[in-house]
């Protein structure tokens, strides 16, 4: 091989770099965060339930919203029936889901961050928070 | 190893391309039924059309101004070059450059009118949206879908009306107030009128109509022959922005 | 064959010249990471002039590059045997042009990240749609092309067959390219500057003037600075393009002013009359449509004259006079004369900013780095088949003595 010193030194120092975030995790805990569902609408709730299964919700809720974005602005439907029980919401991020869970922080952000997730939604639609 | 470049090119070839079916796959594999539907309350038509009645919007002409604005969340950007829009007022010789011929009385010629989106039928910023971001929907409003828009501007060259504005910059800093019912935009996307299709879905008529409390605005289908609009087009002299450019837009006005 | 681009040789003015490029390409995209964080509000664009320099700019090069067909065309289709030497300087140009036009359509979209869009939701209506497939199917066409027809010259061979297919494919496709883009303007309601059939023939005629007076230039450069010599008569073949080129286009730009101010139509006379005399004291563009008078008589007066045209120094001159004069027509004048003057009769003004400039400059700066490089290889491989076709030659008339 040519040059095999230069090309184990590079390749040391790649590797070195490519693990370097494993290497200063060793040994550190991360525990995944706790959804608040402390919010005065939700604690009014007699069954705390949202507009379907929780486990769905949690793993499906950004294709839902992403549809509904079609549904609403390009097809003219402002109404979804729920899956669950066919109860119908209006289809609103703002409207709707910030309404019981205005807590957006430790609701949306806080598990959002905790993946590195960065959702472009809030460019536009309006969280409780920036409300003047 | 007796793989050699071809094959490898070959393999990972077919690798990538199995990649990129794999969406394809999953939109067949769930074949979930979603149920949506339109808002039973909503106000329907099939052609959603205005009347601009000047006599009697005179005076009202910024309290439409302000309600549409506050609703939609129009940022006020404060200069001229990159202002946005949605519904603003304009001198006749302006707005009707086409018609004004130089002799007409000055107090029509500086008279500021009421201008906003035509909702053309024949719309040019829907030809030419190369992301079908701006759409025609089926009630006749011409939609801007902020999701979709690259900001290219293409519309904006296209409208000879003036109805586009875009967002040079993040437009929250401008705001005085936020709706919180109704998104602002983002930096880098168009805008537009949208007739408050919002509100329709809702049993409500634009926040401008609703604003001009001596009928200045009226609103309505142009395809029923019994709706308001159309009484009016029936029994009145009516004049449009550049008619004949072929837009073939929907806002008339009593002069 | 790309290892070409790299050899050191003892080449100290070439990467002098890399470096500086890659210095004004670093100013250049740092302009463009603030412009992604302001907003396009950095630029002179408003919401009347809502198209600018960066359109105007990717507009002239489209020309550019459609321009390698002027190459292409004569020998391939004419069997034209002095573009043999340079049809690949052709087609390369015309990939560091499209690669520039697309540089230039990213910087202008508000929503860069969004570009995807156009491909996801094919919108066969827009004129803006096609002009992104053809411009990326040229780009693919003249990457292969070039590259081929490369190789098979550096090994001594004729290129594959299947190249010829794609050569003859890529004629049309460069008029293509350039007809999309005409249709990007030429057919909005209410901007009569550019309401007129005349715009895809016009751009047309002027980038088959622009593009070969650039590549006359580049020749000359090529032969200055990397001892490669295109041969006078490819040469003069390319300024008699030029010539006929530019003629057509000042006819087509004259008889505009015919339709207007005969028929006595407004809106027809408008832009003309604010690009060339200023209305209302807006005067903004003056200036510069004079200057392109100038150069594009200038041009004229030296290329058509046989003696003007065939000296290699009034032929520079002439062809810088070619490009310049239509870098303004095309790549400034045309775009904002068709917004500036508003369909409310009003005009607004426009005056391209600091980072827009920058912008501009280092997409320029990219588009000549890649060039360059292209070039570096191109005349290295020449160098070497001329070198083994010399030692052939004296090899064969040894043996004969």
């Amino acid at each position: 091989m040519y040059n095999s010193r230069n090309i184990i030194i590079g390749l040391v120092i790649f590797i070195g770099i490519f693990t370097l975030p494993f290497v200063f995790g060793i040994g550190k805990k991360n525990d995944a965060p706790k959804l608040s569902l402390d919010t005065p609408k939700i604690n009014e709730l007699e069954a705390k339930e949202c507009i379907e299964d929780t486990d769905f919700m949690r793993s499906n809720h950004m294709k839902l919203l992403s549809e509904w974005k079609v549904s609403v602005v390009r097809d003219g439907n402002r109404i979804y029936v729920s899956e669950k029980d066919g109860k119908e919401y209006e289809m609103s991020l703002e409207n709707t889901c910030l309404d019981c869970h205005s807590n957006k922080e430790e609701f949306c952000d806080a598990c959002h961050t905790y993946a590195q997730v960065e959702p472009n939604c809030w460019s536009c639609h309006v969280g409780p928070e920036e409300v003047k | 190893m007796d793989i050699n470049r071809r094959k490898f090119l070959k393999v990972s070839g077919v690798f990538t391309l199995g990649l990129g079916l794999l969406p394809l796959g999953n939109a067949l594999a769930s074949n979930k039924k979603v149920k949506y539907a339109p808002n039973p309350k909503a106000l329907k038509a099939k052609n959603w059309a205005m009347v601009v009645d000047m006599n009697k919007l005179e005076s009202e002409l910024d309290e439409c101004i302000s309600a549409c604005h506050k609703t939609h969340n129009v940022p006020d950007i404060g200069n001229k070059k990159e202002e946005v829009k949605w519904i603003w007022t304009d001198s006749f010789e302006s707005l009707f450059h086409d018609i004004e011929h130089g002799h007409l009385t000055g107090k029509i010629r500086h008279k500021n009118f009421l201008a906003l989106c035509n909702h053309c039928e024949n719309p040019a910023c829907v030809r030419v949206c190369p992301t079908k971001a701006t759409f025609k929907s089926n009630d006749g409003i011409v939609m801007m879908d902020f999701h979709r828009c690259i900001g290219c501007r293409y519309c904006m060259a296209a409208c000879p009306y003036g109805a586009r504005s875009f967002n040079f910059k993040d437009p929250r800093p401008y705001l005085k107030e936020i709706n919180p019912k109704y998104p602002t935009r983002t930096k880098g996307v168009v805008e537009k009128c949208n007739f408050c299709s919002e509100r329709l879905a809702e049993g409500l008529l634009p926040a401008c109509v609703e604003a001009s409390k001596n009928g200045g605005l009226v609103f309505g289908d142009l395809d029923d022959p019994n709706s308001e609009v159309r009484k009016i087009l029936d029994s009145q002299y009516t004049i449009q922005r550049s008619y004949s450019f072929g837009t073939k837009p929907k806002v008339f006005y009593i002069v | 064959m790309l290892e070409k681009a790299l050899i050191k040789e003892n080449n100290k003015k070439f990467w002098n010249w890399i470096l500086f490029l890659l210095v004004l390409s670093a100013v250049g995209f740092g302009s463009y990471l603030w412009q992604l964080n302001q907003g396009l509000t950095v630029t002179g664009m408003s919401r009347d002039v809502s198209w600018g320099l960066y359109i105007g700019q990717f507009t002239f090069f489209v020309g550019v590059a459609a321009s390698a067909v002027m190459l292409v065309l004569p020998y391939y289709l004419h069997n034209v045997k002095e573009f043999g030497r340079i049809t690949v300087i052709g087609e390369f140009l015309a990939v560091a042009s499209v690669l520039m036009c697309m540089m230039f359509i990213i910087v202008d979209m508000g929503m860069p990240m969004r570009v995807v869009n156009m491909f996801l939701y094919p919108t066969p209506n827009s004129p803006m749609f096609w002009d992104a497939m053809v411009l990326t199917g040229y780009l693919l066409l003249n990457i292969f092309i070039g590259w081929n027809v490369l190789e098979a010259e550096s090994k001594g061979v004729h290129p594959p067959k299947w190249v010829k297919v794609l050569i003859y494919i890529s004629i049309p496709w460069a008029v293509s390219i350039h007809t999309v883009t005409a249709f990007l303007y030429a057919g909005l309601p209410g901007r009569h500057y550019w309401l007129t059939a005349l715009i895809a023939p016009k751009f047309l005629a002027s980038a088959f003037a622009t593009g070969p007076a650039l590549l006359i230039l580049i020749c000359f450069i090529l032969k200055k600075f990397a001892n490669f010599d295109a041969g006078k008569k490819a040469i003069q073949k390319l300024a008699l393009i030029v010539t006929y080129s530019m003629s057509i286009t000042i006819f087509m730009v004259v008889v505009e002013f015919f339709t207007a101010f005969f028929s006595q139509v407004p809106a027809h006379m408008h832009a003309l009359q604010y690009l060339f005399a200023g209305v209302h004291g807006h005067n903004g563009f003056v200036p510069f449509m004079w200057v392109f008078v100038i150069l594009s008589v200038l041009a004229l007066v030296l290329l058509i004259p046989r003696k003007t045209r065939e000296n290699d120094k009034t032929l520079i001159i002439a062809c810088a006079a070619v490009f310049f004069s239509m870098m303004i027509e095309k790549g400034l004048s045309f775009v904002i004369g068709g917004l500036a003057v508003t369909p409310f009769g009003r005009i607004t003004e426009y005056t391209p900013r600091l980072p827009e400039i920058l912008i501009i400059i280092g997409i320029w700066a990219i588009g000549t780095l890649i060039a360059s490089l292209f070039y570096k290889v191109v005349v290295s491989v020449k160098r070497e088949t001329d070198v083994t076709s010399k030692n052939f030659k004296s090899q064969e008339t040894l043996e004969h003595s």
